[in-house]
């Protein structure tokens, strides 16, 4: 500190930087110092700026990069290591391979619900297009506070329309996801997107920057002022009563020019033209500036005035952080630009070159003729010098307190009125209740490669490798984790690999969105730690390493963080069509059979939610070994022939997911459970439980693949042509009666006006 | 058989058209939108279903300007087969080659689900393969389609037997239970006055391969191509 830096004269800046300066941009006192000593001088108020940025936790992972290098990131079928290019890649055989990304977008949808969802669709896109695939499916996880409240109302509502309104016009189908409801995400929402591209292997493209001389191109919109420091200050920051104001940092998105720009990237990479090509989201040009020139160990000149601008008016600052959507920087062979040119204008899509590829490592930017930065594109980025922190951490003190499950009534847990009601009530939460008033809002078939979106995960073909497909879903119980972090981290990659197991397709791999707290709380990051532990664990496990994906801190208002909410996207394979099978019953006396050990543990269930309002207990029955080879008996079975329908038990337990069964059938059931009939036997959310179909001589069959993987099966009943299930002659109920609960809750919540 | 589909820049459901198409036995390209004629040996055109131009005007309201509609309505006013669906339809009503208007759905949500409609004409070229009344699954994805027309030219439309396709029950009741956007007479697709352009907005094409789990669809491409095999000269 005692250093002096000064400014070279032949660099401008627009105001005298100080750590004050520093610290409004979000950088911390500490951050500054190492900033000069870097450096060897002060940083233009431009070059500060970039900084902050890119040293924010957005874009260098600096609080949690040390954890997630302890999860398995190589490996199995990935074709490019995690963190290496934009999305993860997965080898599908036969010269294909399958990119796949989540993303949050939660901070700009508590503040502006339907342009932050929309544009986080829109980034989530363009990370897959970006690398030559074309995207064929998007998915979606989502938490809200209760929906009892006008907020969440209009939350819901904003956050559902602009997921819709960007995928729709795009041409993606939105094909699965997820929608919780706890109030612990009242204030801070939870939007997580993810999105599912082919592109033929060797037909990539790089986010990189080479070749001495290449023009540096920028696609797309042009840029305005919207979004700046979105990334550096909106989404790194806990929520309070000045985040309204921050709603001019939330971007705007364009589907339609996203559409063009995706033909257009998707032409110039065929073409043959393209060096290198990034997107432009978080932290815009000087993200992918500074990461494309890390990568290929280049510089750049780059000549700002020459940035098709919004505003003429518009600084170097505003320019390099501008988050305006649907941009592309792309790195053109020399000499190949009139082909580029030629593509954009035949998709009506603005192109201009602002700069040239340089040998020496360094970013230099001018605006108005003045030099305004001269950084070297190391000092910027994760992997190079931006800074990697170890946080402090402890064991949460919560945890002790919730473990208690004294205040059960036993006497209500046996009581058969209870029993029955607790059904119903559970049956018409909005956390198990069924979500069409949200889904039938996507365009969930354009593209016409869904062959299912009514399982445990979304089944699509690849129109491209005949009689092949892939199955794909996101997952988290954040109860779980909350509950028990390694627990929850494990069971929220094995919930994720169970349906895609349940649709008889193989998990291959992940792609993780980690929703946390503010990570400078000691708690919150024993919970990050905890969650990345178990989420490792179970991955090598199940032999699916991690792709890649986002970390988001900071979800927290008023002293009061989310519930951990590590999302897991899943992918599996499968390898022949006709052997994928759905949830529903499928023909009457065929046998229900459940896998799995039963337990009537009712921790960190919906049940104790809906009728003690609380969440506690420990995470759920779960042992990881039993859960791989329930999966791998489960997959067998469904590739042999012999399981003609499966359903995992999740929220609501057993008897929520034979109800669910029944109503995705025109089916019914006689159930005699060969146990206690108690609340934790129904409602409890024991991991590891299938529920499967067969017919009546292959229960031996598969009791004996079963006793070759020590996986318990239990006869449950049989399948009826009466569409009523009956449960030991306690539960007794129609599938019409079940979906007009099961289907009507939410529409009836959302039909009632907003109050504001 | 030779199919051209016309691609917009925001058309997203080309790829889906021209598969479809295919499969039916007939051959299928792309007419970009910026062309200026329609190559000779095009039987039918398909305008297909998107945001032609991102939509944010009115729906079809700048794709009737692109150079190729121009083409398209010389075509059909020739006596072309013309066919849009979802955002097709929009254009064909924005172009002036069918009436009345695809205004917002009624529940002012984009709707995406399976919809049963009844076919009550067999006597297009798009509906020959089809008997009268029989109802058919096809989904529909749109946020404008409910259709409305001046009653005069409702009026027409029934009188003349253009109403092609309507939304019903499974059962094949027209009523209001089964009006998923608030169309006047649960109007799901017309005909113009010679029967040679059809505007439709449920998506036939989703619906043409017994691997996505249903090909009803795939009738209205039957009719096509039967259509042609039998047609006098243009």
């Amino acid at each position: 500190m005692s250093h002096d830096y000064t400014l070279p004269d032949h660099l401008f800046s627009e105001i005298d930087v100080t750590v004050e300066t520093a610290k409004e941009l979000g950088l911390t006192e500490q951050e500054f110092t190492s900033i000069q000593s870097l450096m060897g001088r002060k940083p233009t108020y431009t070059e500060l700026g970039i900084f902050s940025v890119m040293w924010s936790e957005h874009c260098s992972y600096k609080n949690s990069i040390k954890q997630l290098k302890t999860l398995p990131r190589s490996g199995g079928r990935m074709l490019v290591e995690a963190g290496e290019e934009n999305a993860g890649l997965i080898d599908v055989g036969e010269g294909y391979g399958i990119a796949f990304k989540i993303e949050s977008h939660n901070h700009p949808s508590a503040v502006e619900p339907f342009q932050g969802a929309a544009t986080g669709v829109g980034g989530i896109l363009r990370d897959i297009f970006t690398m030559g695939a074309r995207p064929v499916a998007a998915l979606n996880s989502l938490r809200f506070g209760n929906l009892d409240s006008d907020r969440t109302k209009f939350l819901l509502k904003g956050v559902v329309h602009g997921i819709g309104h960007y995928g729709n016009c795009f041409g993606v189908p939105t094909v699965g996801g997820e929608v919780y409801f706890d109030e612990c995400y009242t204030d801070n929402p939870l939007v997580n997107a993810m999105a599912v591209g082919i592109v033929e292997v060797g037909k990539t493209a790089s986010a990189i920057s080479q070749g001495v001389g290449n023009p540096v191109m920028i696609l797309g919109s042009s840029t305005g002022r919207d979004g700046i420091h979105g990334a550096s200050l909106l989404a790194s920051r806990e929520f309070d009563e000045k985040t309204e104001d921050m709603r001019p940092t939330v971007q705007v998105g364009d589907p339609f020019a996203e559409k063009m720009l995706l033909e257009a990237s998707l032409e110039l990479i065929a073409s043959g033209c393209v060096v290198g090509m990034q997107d432009m989201g978080a932290a815009g040009i000087c993200c992918s500036t500074s990461e494309m020139s890390a990568k290929g160990k280049s510089g750049m000149i780059v000549n700002l005035d020459l940035v098709p601008l919004r505003e003429s008016t518009m600084s170097a600052y505003e320019i390099m952080l501008s988050e305006s959507q649907e941009r592309m920087l792309v790195i053109v062979e020399k000499g190949k630009e009139h082909i580029a040119q030629s593509i954009c204008e035949k998709w009506d899509v603005p192109i201009a070159t602002i700069g040239e590829v340089t040998g020496d490592g360094i970013l230099r930017f001018s605006r108005n003729g003045k030099q305004v930065t001269e950084l070297q594109a190391e000092h910027l980025v994760l992997g190079g010098l931006a800074p990697q922190y170890d946080r402090e951490w402890k064991v949460a003190d919560y945890v002790a307190e919730i473990r208690d499950l004294s205040f059960i009534d036993s006497e209500k847990s046996t009581s058969i009125d209870h029993i029955k009601e607790a059904f119903k009530l559970l049956l018409s939460s909005t956390t198990i209740a069924s979500k069409r008033w949200i889904y039938e809002q996507y365009d969930s078939q354009v593209r016409t490669n869904t062959v299912s979106i009514k399982g445990d995960a979304a089944v699509m073909r690849i129109k491209e490798l005949p009689g092949k497909g892939f199955a794909v879903c996101t997952d988290c119980n954040s109860r779980y984790v909350y509950l028990n972090p390694y627990q929850g981290g494990m069971m929220a990659v094995a919930e994720a690999a169970r349906n895609v197991v349940c649709t008889g397709a193989l998990p291959v791999a992940i792609t993780n969105c980690l929703n946390f707290g503010n990570p400078y709380d000691p708690e919150v990051y024993w919970q990050f730690r905890e969650a990345i532990r178990g989420m490792g664990d179970m991955c090598r496990a199940l032999d699916t390493p991690v792709t890649g994906g986002n970390v988001s801190f900071h979800n927290e208002s008023k002293k009061h963080a989310v519930f951990p909410t590590p999302t897991i996207g899943m992918l599996g394979l499968i390898e022949d069509m006709t052997k994928t099978v759905g949830s529903g019953f499928v023909q009457a006396d065929d046998m229900v059979i459940l896998l799995g050990t039963q337990s009537d543990d009712l921790g960190g269930s919906e049940y104790l939610k809906q009728i003690y309002g609380k969440i506690a207990g420990d995470a759920p029955h779960f042992v990881m070994d039993k859960e791989v080879a329930l999966q791998k008996v489960t997959l067998q079975a469904i590739h042999n022939g012999i399981i003609k329908s499966a359903h995992d038990c999740s929220e609501g337990g057993l008897a929520l997911c034979l109800t669910e069964k029944m109503m995705a059938s025109t089916l019914g059931a006689s159930i005699e459970l060969p146990f206690d009939v108690s609340v934790g036997n129904l409602f409890g959310e024991a991991q590891s439980r299938i529920v499967v179909t067969v017919e009546s001589n292959q229960v031996e069959v598969l009791a004996s693949l079963c006793n070759q993987y020590g996986v318990a099966i239990t006869v449950l009943g049989k399948v009826t042509v009466d569409a009523t299930l009956t449960i030991n002659d306690i539960i007794n109920i129609s599938a019409d009666e079940a979906r007009e609960m099961y289907e009507g809750v939410i529409p009836s919540i959302m039909a009632t006006e907003l109050h504001s | 058989m030779n199919y051209g589909i016309v691609v917009f820049p925001g058309s997203n459901c080309d790829h889906d058209a021209l598969t479809a198409a295919q499969r039916s036995g007939g051959n299928a390209r792309y007419l970009f939108h910026k062309e200026t004629s329609i190559p000779s040996d095009i039987d039918c055109i398909i305008l297909p279903g998107g945001f032609s131009f991102g939509d944010y005007l009115r729906c079809g309201a700048i794709a009737r300007f692109s150079p190729l509609m121009r083409e398209v309505v010389t075509f059909a006013n020739k006596g072309g087969l013309v066919i849009g669906i979802c955002n097709g339809f929009q254009i064909l009503t924005e172009s002036g080659l069918l009436p009345g208007v695809l205004l917002r759905n009624t529940s002012l949500s984009f709707i995406c689900r399976d919809v049963y409609i009844r076919t009550d004409n067999t006597q297009s070229p798009f509906t020959s393969s089809l008997q009268q009344g029989q109802v058919l699954r096809i989904p529909i994805a749109h946020g404008e389609g409910n259709y409305f027309a001046e009653p005069e030219t409702i009026r027409r439309l029934e009188d003349e037997g253009r109403v092609a396709f309507r939304y019903c029950t499974a059962g094949g009741d027209s009523n209001d239970e089964a009006n998923p956007n608030g169309s006047i007479n649960n109007i799901a697709g017309i005909l113009n006055e010679r029967g040679n352009v059809l505007g439709m907005m449920p998506h036939p094409e989703r619906y043409a391969d017994k691997a996505l789990g249903c090909d009803d669809g795939m009738a209205i491409f039957q009719s096509i191509a039967n259509a042609m095999r039998i047609a006098m000269p243009l």
